[in-house]
């Protein structure tokens, strides 16, 4: 029995064929430097994967997601400041640290819906943002170097080694992206997205939705910390930047322009996202004069994003 | 302790208060009466200064030029609405959220393209320089009693503007019940434009009274922006009375725990603990101090009566 490939799924094999290839392709291609651009692409795409698990199946327009970014950047930042480079402490720290902050931040979130939900993420994102930059003794504005990549104590799995450290980034990818698709095909997603169309009647069914919904907002925030373990990892750089609230931003347009509620739509979006303004500002320095506006039109008349271009339909709307 | 340098903060605070309710009172409008999530409403106040800056120094008067920045950050609302917002009121707030971000990038470029990436500086007027004795010892900056005292009126404006006029009426009209004022025969369409105008000026006034003490800077509004969200938060969305209270408080509870909290810290905490918690809690006071308000009433202080009730 053979199935047909659907637009969007062949974009899908695609991208992650080119994702997988392009160690061996951009040194072939004399571009060396795309290894970099894309091992940076997909770490925006699995925070924007692990976004969109809130956002488009929960209903929950996280504006304070990158913070989870910067948290996971510094518990590599922080520990190796202080000497501490084994990835068994830099690993478990991070994670545990970003669901704590999601499950505190969640408890008081999830509270609130709608505009306020949107209001008080940013805000307390900001929070985070502001004790960084006033933590002088880690660098405050100027951030952080991190002089050694997380140690995995063995030579068989050295992150200092450029295509280990690409083809770790691309695996954390796909497991989040497999994570994602087993939570919203599950009861439990069936749950999240019930709760995000009409909250109210599903309490009336006895499913207690705030914990469902907190238990998201807890998966996706240790996701978009490990992108943060990773990007700190890559660049081998934490600052406060990185959990400014453009980065949120960024983190919902980009799943926005993939297709919100589809599977594969933020790792689409990222891509186009990354690749356009990476092209655009090879052209003019004003590129935000163009890309702004680009925006605006995509949400005003390109609903659905790629994916939905592409006839994927999301899960519902 | 020091009461003159108590004083002294307690009015800082509550000067940055007033800057705050500036813009919080434009937003909170925006927010309550046609449920938009507006982003670019700190490109506004960074456009007034800009903008107002320009036309003081052309012509060479801070307060012609204030006054001129009126109608200009009126007619640019009112412009930004007619053809960027107005299409969004019936969008998801996700849908407002994204189109108005894209706005900030495309303000703040603007911004850049035409004054400059190093920003304006406008100098204050001679005759605002100085202080003022206040009594008991208290000197305080003239410019600083100024920024108070266009607060206090604009407030006393406002708040006249909305609860005593006609105009008022239909404004309060149109954010309890949008459709059944227009089925009355009230022009909401044009209502939401006449307030957006007001808005961004309100901002617009902010950003610029704030540029001498600081100066006009690319992106100057953002920061702001973010501080009056967690303003109307407070206030409860839609009123401009909370609103008030919650910017004086934000602001005064700010400048005090940045200024005294590391003192406080010492009477319980060893110096060099207290030295580096004391400006990590101040910075995050403010933040608390919503979380705190929001999990006993998440609709905020003072939620405006007969508003849909969110949760």
């Amino acid at each position: 029995m053979t199935r047909r490939l659907t637009p969007a799924g062949t974009v899908t094999a695609l991208v992650l064929a080119l994702c997988a290839a392009v160690p061996y392709l951009a040194p072939a291609l004399d571009e060396p430097f795309y290894v970099i651009v894309f091992a940076r692409i997909m770490i925006w795409a699995i925070a924007a994967v692990s976004l969109n698990l809130i956002m488009g199946y929960g209903g929950m327009i996280s504006f304070g997601h990158a913070v989870y970014l910067g948290i996971g950047g510094y518990a590599v930042g922080i520990l190796g400041f202080h000497d501490v480079t084994s990835a068994w402490v830099q690993l478990p720290v991070a994670i545990g640290l970003s669901a704590v902050v999601a499950l505190v931040f969640g408890v008081i979130c999830l509270r609130t819906r709608g505009i306020y939900f949107i209001m008080i993420t940013l805000a307390l994102a900001q929070m985070v943002y502001f004790l960084s930059v006033s933590a002088e003794r880690y660098g405050s504005d100027d951030g952080l170097n991190i002089l050694w990549r997380s140690d995995f104590g063995t030579r068989l799995f050295d992150l200092e080694d450029s295509v280990v450290m690409y083809y770790t980034i691309f695996a954390v990818l796909l497991g989040c992206l497999l994570v994602k698709w087993r939570i919203v095909m599950s009861r439990f997603g069936m749950v999240l997205r019930a709760s995000s169309s009409n909250d109210t009647r599903v309490q009336a069914v006895g499913v207690p939705t705030f914990r469902y919904r907190l238990v998201a907002f807890v998966i996706a925030g240790v996701m978009c910390g490990l992108a943060g373990f990773l990007q700190a990892n890559l660049e081998r750089f934490v600052s406060p930047d990185m959990m400014n609230w453009h980065r949120s931003g960024e983190l919902i347009l980009m799943t926005v322009l993939g297709g919100t509620s589809t599977l594969f739509g933020p790792v689409v979006g990222a891509v186009v996202f990354l690749m356009l303004s990476e092209i655009l500002s090879t052209i003019t320095i004003h590129w935000h004069l163009v890309f702004g506006p680009f925006l605006v039109l995509v949400v005003l008349f390109a609903r659905g994003g790629v994916m939905g271009l592409l006839g994927s339909r999301a899960r519902h709307d | 302790m020091d009461y003159v340098l108590l004083v002294e903060q307690l009015l800082n605070g509550f000067q940055l208060g007033i800057i705050l309710f500036l813009m919080a009172a434009g937003l909170t409008l925006v927010f309550g009466i046609m449920d938009l999530v507006n982003l670019a409403h700190g490109s506004l106040f960074m456009i007034g200064a800009f903008v107002g800056g320009t036309l003081a120094l052309a012509t060479d008067s801070f307060v012609l030029g204030a006054v001129l920045m009126v109608p200009a950050m009126f007619v640019i609302g009112v412009l930004l609405e007619t053809i960027a917002l107005r299409t969004l009121y019936r969008r998801s707030h996700l849908d407002q959220v994204l189109a108005t971000f894209g706005l900030i990038l495309f303000f703040n470029e603007a911004t850049r393209l035409i004054w400059g990436p190093e920003g304006l500086v406008i100098p204050l007027p001679d005759f605002l320089e100085g202080t003022v004795a206040l009594g008991a010892g208290i000197t305080y900056p003239l410019y600083r009693v100024v920024i108070i005292g266009v607060g206090l009126l604009v407030a006393l404006g406002l708040y006249l503007l909305v609860a005593k006029t006609r105009f008022g009426m239909l404004v309060r009209a149109g954010a309890s019940n949008r459709t059944m004022a227009g089925a009355l025969g009230v022009n909401i369409p044009a209502l939401f434009t006449l307030v957006f105008g007001i808005g961004a000026v309100l901002a617009g006034l902010a950003g610029l009274i704030i540029t001498p003490i600081t100066q006009a800077a690319i992106g100057m509004g953002e920061d702001v922006l973010i501080l009056a969200f967690v303003v109307i938060v407070i206030g409860g969305i839609g009123s401009v009375r909370g609103a008030f209270i919650a910017a004086v408080l934000t602001g005064v509870i700010d400048t005090m725990g940045r200024s005294f909290l590391d003192l406080l810290l010492l009477l319980v905490l060893p110096a060099n603990a207290a030295e580096a918690a004391g400006p990590a809690l101040a910075s995050m006071l403010i933040y608390i101090l919503m979380a705190g308000i929001l999990f006993f009433r998440p609709q905020g202080l003072f939620p405006p009566r007969g508003a849909t009730v969110i949760q």
